[in-house]
């Protein structure tokens, strides 16, 4: 059986991505296998298929970010989409459109796919609502970043092989933090021990209500730990002093090789970036080739949202039985182009 | 020539005087005036049939927020008196943020001969501070002169404890009533809901309830050195109960309000950001709710609420953050209350007081009651029609209710101004 056989009986029940929160671990698990798949055809020199030649997927960013649009849009084109970018500068997001009228805009256009990213938490889950097709959160305001966490696991998957009964620290700013919330519950789904790690201003205490334990001293909260996951500062967020200097922070909370020593000696270290280095974690430790993945966090997340895109289409690509025996006679318009 | 009007066959219910039996009432031009088993009515008198419904005064909503003037495309003067009668109200007390912020005589005046056109009494309550903004005080003197009863900045907090002080030293040589809105600036103005669990889940900056509680027990200190009438306009937490319940029990001057969203939900009832549960201060955690309710109970909240607040959709149709905040309520909260009455929180009558004559005694109002000379203000309702709340059906413009399909018993059938039915349900 072909590895394309295997992975095209996958059924992902959900319209769309919003979050982590409310997906099975069979959820996940069938979106991680899947992305092992593409990871495969990401590192062969043609990584191209067309299973979404005809869709249109949308990048629709209000918020600023360089990576996640990038790896979103190699993904879609990376499986046949027409994609396009839309973000906040100079569109008519600035211009005082409305989230729903832009959404309501966009939908006429007929997309298959939205990517959106959004400042105010549950905005996409608002947008979801009002277009017919499907929705993938690449992050709303502090609530969530469902492809984050999954990228993240699939990551911690392929270099130790689970991700149950893994210890797993997330450390930092996890009260402005979409990436941490959806890691907390990814994590939690999938029988991880969670771990938060960070100043009590930025830690909240009722962060043990979503199933992590919470830890203000980062060596108490490090020792024995499987996976590091270190949280970049986001100090545009912040209002106020949530610690007096930078300086202070770094001493008591910065990802050294000191505090890391009280770690598993394999235990890895990951980062969604972009990384402040002096901040948040020492130079030296995230370019430690052997203990940092955050270079394999990068590659994982074009694959993973390669999964996304796939799955969430498939429906609407004449379902499974269709997709299975090969992607190329999955979609009508490919027959068109005389395949 | 007198008009009479009798209403016969009801079960008359008066919180004042703690009247509840089968009966009639009598109005003669705007008043009342005759309140008995049997009345013997002039000839010329019309007679309404209750049929055996209950019969209690017009209730009095002191904090209600209007779109005029400045925001007519949320509701008008008019629509607001006509939600109000569907909900039994028959005096609406309006907070002054407007555009221009009712914070002078002038305003005052505007705003009281709009309110000619709506068939229920507006009360205007001016603005405290100089356009709200918590820096120089309104003419209080001039306005008590001409009538005010009572101030307030709506939903800002006189922040300033200099300027708190003197505006109590000052307005107790008119006797006027302050209102407070609770909400410490610095701990409260990022956040839109309540701080907690919740909160910290769906990625919401939360506001504490200690930016309500300092503020109570700050006013309750300058209160102790400078006696003078204040209302905390809304009350969500325990520690706010324990607070006033201490001050009550010092003999101070101090009464306090809820709003009906505040002991009828709690937090979870934002469930997947529904902005229509967006209002301040924020819903709170069930412990909070409870602890209201046994305020309510024991007497330490004095009032009831509807904090009536249009928004129009845009304004809610956005993410919960960038949502204004405010519910509608004119019409849900005498339904809403009832559930206290149903689920056997309350007896009828203590429920009926706090919207009735608790804020006529706090306000000096002569409405309130069903006592012979009293205004004709009256409400009949029937207490457990079951249905469910339709916003569709409503009467006011903007329809942003959080009890949108929420099962209720009990329904205003009839609202009586000055002796002039103004609503009949059909």
């Amino acid at each position: 059986m072909s590895e394309a056989e295997n992975t095209a009986n996958l059924l992902f029940p959900h319209q769309h991505l919003l979050g982590i929160e409310g997906l099975k671990e069979q959820d996940i698990n069938c979106i991680l296998d899947l992305a092992d798949k593409y990871v495969e055809q990401n590192r062969k020199t043609n990584k191209k298929t067309d299973i979404l030649t005809g869709l249109t997927q949308i990048n629709l960013f209000f918020e600023n970010s360089t990576r996640t649009r990038m790896s979103f849009e190699l993904a879609g084109k990376r499986l046949g989409a027409d994609v396009i970018n839309m973000s906040s500068s100079g569109s008519s997001i600035k211009k005082g459109e409305t989230l729903l009228d832009t959404a309501s805009t966009l939908n006429a256009m007929q997309p298959d796919l939205l990517v959106v990213r959004h400042g105010s938490s549950g905005a996409v889950k608002l947008l979801s609502r009002k277009v017919n097709c499907a929705v993938l959160n690449a992050g709303d305001g502090k609530h969530e970043h469902p492809t984050q966490a999954l990228l993240d696991a699939l990551t911690i998957r392929r270099r130790k092989g689970r991700i149950a009964q893994l210890t797993i620290a997330i450390c930092g700013d996890v009260l402005h933090s979409r990436v941490a919330r959806s890691n907390i519950h990814l994590l939690n789904i999938m029988g991880a021990r969670v771990r938060v790690i960070g100043p009590s201003t930025l830690v909240p205490a009722n962060l043990t209500e979503l199933g992590a334990e919470v830890y203000h001293d980062m060596r108490e909260g490090l020792k024995g730990c499987d996976v590091v996951m270190m949280l970049r500062l986001q100090t545009e967020r912040m209002h106020g002093g949530y610690f007096p200097t930078i300086s202070e922070y770094f001493s008591l909370y910065g990802l050294d090789y000191d505090k890391l020593s009280v770690a598993k000696e394999d235990a890895m270290i990951m980062h969604p970036g972009p990384m402040n280095r002096g901040v948040e974690i020492d130079a030296a430790v995230a370019d430690d080739l052997t203990r940092s993945a955050i270079q394999e966090q990068v590659e994982m997340g074009v694959a993973v949202r390669m999964a996304c895109l796939d799955l969430l289409t498939r429906e609407k690509r004449g379902g499974n039985a269709q997709v299975r025996g090969g992607a190329q006679v999955a979609h009508p318009s490919n027959k068109k182009m005389g395949m | 020539m007198s008009r009479y009007i009798k209403y016969k066959n009801a079960r008359l219910l008066d919180p004042a005087s703690g009247m509840d039996m089968m009966g009639e009432i009598m109005t003669q031009d705007g008043k009342i005036a005759e309140v008995d088993e049997h009345i013997d009515a002039p000839s010329d008198a019309e007679v309404i049939d209750c049929m055996g419904k209950c019969l209690c005064p017009g209730l009095i909503d002191m904090r209600v927020f209007v779109g005029i003037p400045g925001a007519d495309y949320k509701d008008t003067i008019e629509n607001t008196g006509e939600a109000a009668a569907a909900g039994g109200i028959t005096t609406v007390c309006v907070q002054p943020v407007t555009d221009p912020i009712i914070d002078d005589m002038a305003r005052v005046e505007f705003m009281e001969n709009r309110a000619k056109k709506a068939i229920v009494n507006f009360i205007s309550f001016p603005a405290i501070t100089k356009q709200l903004e918590g820096r120089e005080m309104t003419e209080i003197g001039l306005m008590c002169k001409a009538g005010t009863k009572a101030f307030t900045d709506g939903n800002k907090s006189v922040a300033n404890p200099a300027l708190m002080s003197k505006v109590l030293k000052y307005s107790s040589m008119f006797d006027a009533l302050i209102i407070q809105h609770l909400a410490v600036p610095e701990l409260s103005e990022n956040g839109c809901m309540n701080a907690g669990a919740l909160a910290t889940r769906l990625g919401l900056p939360g506001i504490p309830t200690s930016a309500e509680t300092i503020m109570l027990e700050r006013d309750i200190r300058l209160l102790k050195s400078t006696p003078a009438r204040y209302h905390a306009a809304q009350v969500t937490c325990q520690d706010s109960i324990d607070v006033l319940h201490a001050a009550k029990r010092d003999k101070m001057s101090v009464t306090a309000g809820v709003a009906v969203s505040h002991f009828s939900l709690n937090e979870y009832a934002i469930e997947e950001y529904r902005t229509f549960t967006k209002i301040s201060p924020p819903l709170r955690s069930e412990d909070d709710r409870v602890a209201v309710l046994e305020g309510l109970k024991d007497g330490t909240i004095d009032v009831i609420v509807s904090s009536h607040d249009p928004e129009d959709p845009e304004s809610k149709r956005v993410p919960y953050e960038l949502a204004e905040s405010g519910v509608i309520g004119l019409e849900t909260m005498m339904t809403i209350s009832l559930e206290l009455y149903h689920n056997k929180t309350m007896p009828l009558l203590d429920i009926l007081a706090k919207m009735t004559c608790n804020p006529a005694r706090i306000l000096g109002l002569a409405s309130g009651t069903l006592k012979v000379d009293a205004p004709a203000d009256l409400c009949i309702f029937d207490t457990d029609v079951p249905y469910k709340i339709d916003p569709e059906k409503m009467v006011s413009l903007t329809k942003n209710t959080p009890f949108d399909g929420r099962p209720v018993q009990g329904r205003v059938l009839r609202t009586i101004v000055g002796g002039k039915t103004v609503f009949e349900y059909k």
